[in-house]
């Protein structure tokens, strides 16, 4: 669940208001709970429904020991314009891509986007694996598991294969994860946690060997968020010992908590579900932005309920200028960052904190 | 030397000031002439400057300012699959794809405006200002980019509409109609061009251009070489797409104009040129008249050096004052022009309906100063050598023509010039422009002049040996035939304004004659259907099934009429699908010459006479067309006579066009009706008939509206020809009078002695006259013979070689006449006007005065 896909879902939202009568609307379908997932075919797009991401977070090691994050991200909106104009130009997927570097030497994010629509094999999403092609960046999933991904922004290049090291997590039941009180509310949601990461990392024309490990999020819906929702938090940790932990809340506009869940996968495949009320986020520490104003819990603590006994997870930023401002490009200013915890490391996405995200 | 020069210096000074003081009407009026042909000719250069200037911001403000563009060659457009291929090449940073039409708003006005159909992602990397933005007039919320609803105007298009952002409009575009809202504006596009975009998948589907593209804009990666990317797309691009940059659409706006203008300025280069001759009687008459004030300067110690220079100057201030006042009054009439005409001076070849604002070219007013300044020295040249040449003792005492009468006027080099010009006619154009054919006019206009004093008497021949004339008449005529070089002066002027006029009118009712003819030639039928914009539409087979049934239609020919570039640098010729039957062509065409029998399985196709001439193609020969996606090979089979097309225009069978394209649909239709149906019925049943879609671009006419129409056209774009024609004549004709009062004035002493010896004043008034009239009649009769032999050049090399188009001469005949008898009574009466004031002044008394 992520700032950028709430655009591309807001952006549907406004062109379904948009449509005239003499046109064919898109039919969306509706996210229920039972369909088992299958793969590879899930790895694939499924342009049916309204939007979809394939969502890459993590730690890169450069060989002399310096720490950096990244974000390797493709969605894929179904916008509501007219099914039946054959135009090969016709908008009826739009693919979106955005690249982020976390260098603390740098102090602050280096980011990158591309945005088309989707044909002509200059944008396509494949429904049968993952195969992205945006212009000239890719996530090709090949036919041993790997993916491969490369972006090229203007101050950086990311060229890395992601080695899975565990099974799918299949978030919520069995992979329908609810956003929110009603049923509807919810997304297809699985998780390749603790993906293996070697590669290179071009920053200043100068490229440098990295190694690493990554989050791989994959989540469509038709529906996705209650209409109260202004933003929300969201983390995904590689923890040291093989487990891996997902929360997230979905505030409303006093700071109220809608809704809230996760996973805790452990090492031997053991999977807890966590609901509302089992997943709580403290605020340690606040970071204010200097460009934009807007003031974020950067530094939290992350308490579970499991089985009665309560787990708390210290989160420390990689450093606190983790703010993205896409409003250029027509997004959300919202902060996503690297973190450090107690025993593992991961991403914190934090949304609606300068102005309430618009539905 | 110090002594001469201060004398000179002072000489000069209380001589010119003398002569101006005592004379001011004739310098004024050189200085006029010279100031008229400047301005006229900075005022041509500076309105198109501003023209250009204007057009280029068009191209640009309409092209986004993409660093390269691929452009269709007709508005068919190219496949889209060239899109991908494109947005791939090396060096490419981003491909924006486009579908370009020209469109209409229902109800909003005769301007048209660019449709755009565009892809806001692809547009925003490589085309940003055409992005949309808030013009100050808001934009409508809850609208998402890619809503096919969608318009956004430029501010121009926004204000030409009548309509506010919000309003629902219908825009007309290739043949079909559909609505949108205009949700807001294009900021980037500037305020004087009308551009439109819509999402390019609503410009495909609604606009029938599904699959195709008329653009696709690139962005440069950084650092990538031009040149390289430029070779790489070339290689990429199929027959009918064509890579264009900043410089061939100059090139290609510039050769839009560049005919009619260049031929403006050499009309403005003739009024100068009239002005170098006025000058140059000026400073004749002036050097004649102070023949004993330079003679008692010279024996007080002038040097004859000193003379020519202070003449020089005298002729050069002129120059300069003329040409300083010719370049503010350029400015200022070009002003005017832009407001009242337009850039392209009323020519019609720049469709955008903004005025552009004016441009000032510094350099051009230098070159026009310098032309003014040349022309006024070049005019007192003769005069001062010949006030040099004068023997000072000799000058002292008479102030008549120092030419002895005994001595015969040298007719060979006049007859030199003749002939120097018959040949420049001969020679082909240069940088596309009949700068030679413009030379023959001034070497044939020189050369008549040259020969002015021979052929005065050579004329004046048969007169002489009229046996016992009046009294009057015979002084009249020894007086003329003993002064060739005083008559030349004054008939200089008359030949020279007359010339070029009678050359100028032979040419225009030469070619609006042509084109009448040609306009009844080509509008056979009883009915015209035309659909506006439709280039890329047009009537479907149904459609035309259903008008070809309506009752009263007797017989219907279907056209397609579309544009295409076969050049990056020319202007688009026009392809017309016509009902042409190759074995009888001339049924359908004005031909010029044979048609020749086509080739088996050979598709023919008849060129017009621009596009021959452009292309230097020829019939027998064949020639490839970009159709389709494909070069198709076709036979030129014939020439056809066209005035409409400027720039090409083929006419091709229509079936042959239909299977070549596989384009069905007809954009005209000429209707033959039933013998006794009424037009306006048939019009009514033919326009319920029509498709809603359509029906609102679709026009009728009637052949004798059209023809009304374009000879409107066509004497609008020639409203600034006679302009100037009408200011040459009028500058000459002053001259002439100026001339000849002045000559009457200083010929004083002459009277006085005539008056002395018994002449009666009624006789010397009559010799006035007729002297005079036989002048004028001179004057006339070599103007008109100079103007029918210039006319021609005009005819044949002028106009082929700016316009590539002939016509046949057509002479004005009541004009010669009107011309003649009005020069001959306004020398005549001229004459008589300035002899009776020189009369009235004591005129024996000047004689005793003197002696």
């Amino acid at each position: 669940m992520r700032s950028l896909r709430i655009v591309l879902l807001g952006l549907a939202v406004m062109l379904g208001a948009a449509a005239a009568p003499r046109q064919v609307a898109p039919v969306y379908p509706v996210v229920k709970a039972g369909p088992v997932l299958s793969f590879p075919r899930d790895h694939g797009a499924h342009p049916d429904y309204r939007t979809e991401w394939w969502y890459v977070t993590g730690w890169l090691k450069t060989a002399d020991g310096q720490d950096l994050g990244f974000q390797v991200t493709f969605f894929r909106t179904r916008p509501a314009v007219d099914q039946a104009n054959p135009s090969a130009f016709s908008p009826k997927q739009i693919l979106f891509a955005h690249a982020a570097l976390s260098d603390p030497k740098l102090g602050r994010l280096s980011h990158d986007q591309r945005v088309a629509r989707q044909g002509f094999g200059l944008a396509e999403a494949s429904a049968t694996d993952t195969h992205i092609v945006l212009d000239d960046w890719t996530l090709i999933r090949g036919g041993d598991g790997r993916y491969t991904t490369h972006v090229a922004g203007q101050d950086f290049v990311l060229d890395l294969t992601l080695a899975p090291s565990q099974p799918p997590l299949l978030q919520g039941q069995a992979g329908y994860s609810r956003k929110g009180p009603k049923p509807a509310q919810a997304s297809y949601y699985y998780t390749l946690p603790h993906l293996k990461v070697t590669g290179l990392a071009t920053r200043a024309g100068k490229p440098a060997r990295v190694t690493g490990e990554a989050w791989l999020d994959r989540e469509w819906s038709s529906t996705l968020l209650d209409p109260a929702a202004v933003g929300w938090d969201w983390t995904g940790l590689n923890l040291d010992d093989g487990s891996a932990l997902t929360a997230f809340q979905v505030r409303d506009a006093a700071g109220k908590v809608l809704w809230a869940g996760g996973s805790l996968r452990a090492a031997d495949g053991t999977l807890t579900h966590l609901g509302p009320g089992e997943v709580a986020f403290a605020t340690d520490r606040r970071w204010k932005s200097p460009r934009t104003g807007a003031d974020y819990p950067v530094g939290r603590t992350l308490s579970l309920k499991l089985g009665g006994a309560t787990r708390a997870f210290k989160l420390t930023p990689l450093f606190d200028d983790q703010e993205l401002d896409s409003r250029r490009g027509g997004g959300p200013v919202y902060w996503e960052g690297a973190v450090r915890t107690g025993g593992g490391r991961g991403y914190l996405e934090l949304t609606g904190y300068l102005s309430p995200l618009k539905m | 030397m110090a002594a001469d020069a201060r004398i000179s210096g002072q000489a000069l000074r209380w001589m010119m000031l003398g002569e101006w003081r005592a004379r001011p009407g004739r310098v004024v009026l050189a200085a006029l002439a010279i100031a008229v042909g400047v301005a006229l000719g900075f005022a041509v250069h500076l309105v198109n400057l501003s023209a250009l200037d204007e057009f280029g911001r068009a191209i640009r403000a309409v092209n986004g300012e993409a660093d390269l563009q691929v452009h269709a060659t007709g508005p068919a457009g190219f496949d889209e699959g060239l899109y991908p291929k494109l947005a791939r090449a090396s060096g490419v940073a981003a491909a924006s794809p486009a579908v370009e039409l020209t469109a209409r708003i229902a109800g909003g006005g005769p301007g048209t405006l660019t449709l755009l159909g565009l892809d806001i992602l692809r547009a925003a990397q490589a085309t940003p200002s055409l992005l949309p933005g808030d013009l100050g007039g808001g934009v409508v919320e809850g609208q998402g980019p890619f809503d096919p609803d969608a318009l956004r105007l430029s501010s121009a298009a926004l204000k030409a509409s009548g309509h506010r952002i919000g309003d629902t409009v219908v825009l007309l575009a290739a043949g079909r109609s559909a609505s949108f809202r205009i949700v807001g504006g294009l900021p980037g596009v500037g305020d004087s061009q009308r551009v439109g975009v819509i999402d390019i998948a609503a410009a495909q589907e609604r606009f029938g251009q599904l699959g195709r593209l008329q653009r696709i804009d690139l962005r440069l990666a950084q650092g990538a070489s031009h040149d390289q990317v430029a070779a790489e797309v070339g290689r990429l691009i199929p027959i009918d797409a064509e890579i264009v940059t900043a410089s061939s659409e100059a090139r290609r706006s510039d050769s839009l104009s560049r005919a009619y203008r260049v031929n403006l300025e050499m009309l403005a280069m003739v009024a100068l040129l009239t002005g170098g001759f006025l000058v140059y009687s000026a400073q004749s008459l002036s050097v004649a008249r102070r023949r004993p004030q330079f003679a008692l300067a010279r024996v007080l110690g002038l040097t004859r050096r000193a003379l020519l220079a202070q003449l020089f100057v005298e002729g050069g201030l002129v120059g300069v004052i003329g040409a300083g006042g010719g370049i503010l009054l350029g400015l200022g009439l070009a002003d005017v022009a832009l407001r009242l005409l337009g850039g392209d001076l009323g020519g019609g070849f720049f469709s955008s309906a903004s005025r552009p604002p004016l441009a000032f070219a510094p350099g051009a007013a230098v070159v026009f100063m310098g032309l003014g300044l040349i022309v006024a020295l070049a005019g007192s040249l003769l005069p001062a050598v010949e006030a040099g040449r004068a023997q000072p003792a000799v000058a002292l005492k008479t102030a008549g023509d120092a030419t002895d009468p005994r001595h015969r006027p040298n007719p060979w080099w006049g007859a030199g010039l003749l002939v120097a010009g018959a040949l420049a006619a001969l020679a082909p154009p240069a940088l596309d422009l009949p700068l030679f054919g413009y030379a023959a006019i001034a070497l044939m206009l020189a050369g008549g002049v040259a020969a002015m004093p021979w052929l005065a008497r050579a004329m004046l021949t048969p007169v002489r040996r009229i046996q016992n004339p009046p009294p009057a008449a015979a002084l009249a005529i020894n007086r003329l035939w003993g002064a060739p070089g005083q008559a030349a002066i004054a008939l200089c002027g008359i030949v020279a304004s007359t010339s070029l006029m009678v050359a100028m009118a032979v040419m225009v009712s030469s070619f609006r004659g042509s084109v009448e003819d040609w306009l009844v030639q080509v509008l056979p039928s009883d009915v015209y259907i035309r659909i506006q914009n439709a280039e890329t539409g047009g009537l479907d087979r149904q459609v035309q099934q259903a008008l070809a049934a309506t009752p009263g239609v007797a017989k219907i020919g279907f056209r397609k009429t579309t544009l295409l570039r076969l050049a990056p640098d020319k202007p688009a010729v026009t392809l017309s699908a016509t009902p042409v039957d190759p074995a009888h062509p001339g049924l359908s065409l004005p031909l010029l010459g044979a048609s020749r029998a086509v080739p088996a399985g050979m598709t023919p196709v008849w060129l017009s006479e621009p596009m021959a001439r452009i292309y230097d193609l020829h019939p027998g020969r064949t020639m490839s067309l970009p159709l389709n996606g494909g070069a198709r090979t076709v036979f030129i089979a014939g020439v056809w006579r066209d005035y409409a097309r400027q720039f090409g225009a083929i006419a091709i069978p229509e079936a042959d066009y239909t299977r070549l394209t596989g384009d069905t649909r007809r954009t005209d239709a000429a209707i033959d009706l039933v013998p006794g149906a009424s037009p306006a019925k048939v019009i009514a049943a033919l326009r319920a008939r029509l498709p809603q879609a359509e029906a609102a671009q679709v026009e009728f006419a009637l052949p004798r509206e059209i023809r009304a129409v374009a000879l409107r056209i066509f004497d609008r774009s020639f409203a600034v020809t006679y302009a100037l024609e009408a200011i040459a004549i009028i500058v000459g004709l002053t001259g002439v009078a100026a001339t000849f009062s002045a000559q009457t004035l200083a010929r004083t002493k002459e009277f006085g002695m005539l008056r002395h010896v018994g002449v009666l004043r009624g006789q010397v008034m009559a010799m006035l006259a007729i002297e005079g009239a036989l002048l004028g009649l001179v004057g006339v009769a070599a103007g008109l013979s100079l103007g029918v032999a210039m006319s021609q050049v005009l005819i044949h090399v002028v106009n082929p070689q700016s316009f590539h188009w002939t016509m046949e001469t057509k002479a004005p005949l009541g004009l010669f006449v009107g011309l003649a008898v009005a020069l001959i009574t306004a020398s005549a009466g001229t004459a008589v006007l300035a002899g009776r004031s020189a009369l009235s002044s004591g005129a024996v008394r000047a004689v005793r005065e003197d002696w």
